[in-house]
């Protein structure tokens, strides 16, 4: 019965916007983490979502010919990765500051904090969906349970 | 004469497999709703059920059985085939094609459907029933 696979897939999208979530959280919370030097400086992170083929089971990642094929249905979707935003840090001349370096600056993470309750409002709008999907396809099958009755 | 229960239940069987395979391909876009690159997909209605009444015609894959003891390769039947990828109605920046509220949309009338094709299948059912005990 492909009902309950609904399942599987409103699972992965939960577990993947869980992790959107959970990155937000940690960009918001290191919105105002400063350093010293801009190795050691907080980058914003975002998760890379991708689909899961049917025949993806094995674990092996076919990217390129992601949809060649027609047939493939899909099962849900995944975190590939999660990745540090590269673009500039934000120094800023702070002397009294513990952190500051000997030119009196110091360097915040490029975490924007508007895009990061975006993205949070938008995660939080697809676990939403998911948890829907799920529900429904729940009184789909408890239906089907009551057949002949 | 007996009673022939793929006969008796018509097409609501078929039908009722359809909603739920259905369900799932709509439920992989809303999970895919934030995947770049991903397009959507639907199954289309009309071809699936043109595939079904050719093959209740001539046959699962046009088998023909020269002997009363083979059996009929019913139930085979290849519906990711027809599996088409939704026209998307404005582009995004990631090649995402998935519109969350249509395929919710798509999603609610699909379990609308389900619960029809249900509740024809289980009148088959309940005539059936009716017609054994003969009350």
């Amino acid at each position: 019965m492909s009902l309950s696979s609904v399942f599987n897939i409103a699972g992965t999208g939960m577990s993947a916007q869980t992790t959107r979530l959970n990155t937000t959280a940690s960009n918001i919370a290191n919105a105002e983490t400063v350093s010293s030097s801009i190795d050691q400086t907080y980058r914003a992170r975002h998760p890379v979502f991708a689909t899961v083929l049917a025949d993806q089971a094995g674990g092996t990642s076919g990217s390129n010919s992601l949809f060649d094929d027609q047939a493939n249905g899909g099962q849900g979707v995944q975190v590939s990765g999660i990745v540090e935003d590269q673009s500039n840090l934000e120094p800023r001349y702070e002397p009294n500051n513990p952190a500051a370096n000997k030119d009196g600056y110091v360097y915040y993470p490029n975490v924007n904090v508007v895009e990061e309750m975006a993205d949070m409002i938008s995660a939080s709008r697809s676990f939403q969906t998911n948890a829907d999907i799920m529900n429904t396809a729940k009184t789909m099958m408890q239906k089907v349970l009551t057949l002949g009755q | 004469m007996g009673i022939s229960f793929d006969k008796a239940l018509g097409i609501h069987e078929q039908a009722l497999n359809f909603r739920a395979q259905r369900a799932e391909v709509l439920a992989n876009n809303l999970a895919n709703a934030d995947t770049p690159n991903y397009k959507a997909r639907d199954v289309d209605f009309s071809s699936v059920l043109a595939a079904q009444a050719d093959k209740a015609q001539h046959g699962s894959f046009g088998l023909e059985r020269t002997n009363s003891m083979h059996i009929d390769a019913q139930g085979l039947s290849d519906e990711d085939g027809t599996m088409q990828y939704r026209v998307p109605t404005q582009p995004s920046l990631d090649q995402n094609t998935v519109d969350a509220q249509i395929e919710q949309a798509n999603y609610a009338k699909n379990s609308v459907d389900f619960q029809a094709s249900f509740t024809l299948l289980n009148n088959k059912f309940r005539g059936l029933v009716t017609a054994i005990k003969g009350e």
